[in-house]
């Protein structure tokens, strides 16, 4: 059972505290960022990587306690898991179109 | 939906707004709401393919502007604010979760003050927002200037009006749409959850946007 009803306001109270501690790690990810791109502490692809992989954290954090996927129905988790398959075919059509336009160069 | 005819029946009422439906084991809001977040997904999902389509397919990324040498991202956009920004949406997004929380709490005022704090920070997130369009269009970068500035425009544009559309929702809930408190404060709460979705994600949105527009 994970909707809200149940809960007290002592659960309330000790999610606040989780709360609190994902915006500390949200402010701390936020300056990593920006410090590793601004300053060019890295360059290239493994800038790309860090800064992705960073974006990737930070969202996960907000998406599993501030909309609270962590202790969510199994109906949302389905939902989720299509809207990504889909997301992700989405964010391939670049690499398709090129694979196509690389196919092309070998017609005579 | 009352079958007797007569205008506003016991039976007229939308069920579900507090209790579980018992195929979703959602109330129905919150499954709305997350369908909804999912078509956003899509949504941002294909301008961000097309950005990515944009920037492998460039020479030069950002596009070498005429008569200028190559300069990155960051010193094309004002990574300063924008960071600014980032942390301002972040609060944003504790704000509203806080003021689900005092809710929870049955604490009224707490997340009056929270949800209005909420507000304040989408306000400031579009007046820093505003300013950084100025500066652009000071300088003359436009939408048509190259396809940089044309996604840059395009995808925080969409983004900008996801924050403006939160705005008026919030504004709703804490004025006229509060009195709901005093009858069903339990579906009361449950909109407050549900608008806290819709925003936590357009500050997700913003947590992609930031390194990929700015940094990288």
């Amino acid at each position: 059972m994970s909707e809200a009803h149940a809960q007290s306001t002592e659960d309330i109270k000790k999610s606040i505290r989780v709360y609190m501690a994902v915006f500390g790690s949200l402010m701390v990810l936020t300056v990593l960022t920006v410090a590793v791109a601004y300053f060019h502490f890295l360059t290239g692809p493994m800038a790309i990587f860090v800064g992705l992989t960073i974006a990737v954290v930070k969202a996960s954090l907000v998406a599993l306690y501030f909309m609270h996927l962590i202790h969510e129905e199994k109906t949302i988790y389905r939902v989720l898991v299509l809207t990504f398959f889909f997301f992700a075919v989405c964010l391939f059509v670049p690499v398709i179109t090129d694979l196509n336009a690389q196919a092309g160069h070998h017609v005579p | 939906m009352s079958t007797h005819g007569h205008a506003a029946s016991a039976d007229d009422v939308i069920p579900h707004t507090i209790a579980p439906h018992a195929d979703t084991g959602l109330y129905n809001g919150k499954f709305g709401i997350w369908l909804f977040l999912a078509s956003e997904v899509m949504l941002f999902g294909g301008l961000f393919s097309a950005y990515i389509l944009l920037r492998v397919g460039a020479q030069a990324w950002p596009p070498i502007l005429h008569g200028e040498e190559w300069k990155p991202a960051t010193e094309i956009l004002n990574v300063p604010l924008a960071t600014l920004n980032t942390i301002i949406l972040i609060t944003s997004s504790v704000t509203v979760v806080l003021a689900w929380a005092s809710l929870k709490m049955k604490e009224f005022s707490k997340a009056k003050m929270y949800i209005w704090l909420t507000i304040a920070c989408a306000l400031g997130f579009m007046v820093v927002k505003g300013f950084e369009y100025g500066a652009k269009f000071h300088h003359g970068y436009l939408p048509h200037t190259n396809n940089f500035f044309a996604i840059y425009f395009t995808i925080t544009g969409l983004h900008g009006l996801h924050v403006l559309g939160g705005i008026v929702v919030f504004l709703y809930l804490v004025t006229t749409g509060a009195k709901m408190w005093e009858t069903e404060p339990e579906r009361f709460t449950n909109r407050i959850e549900c608008t806290g979705l819709y925003w936590h994600f357009v500050d997700l949105v913003w947590i992609f946007l930031f390194p990929s527009l700015y940094l990288l």
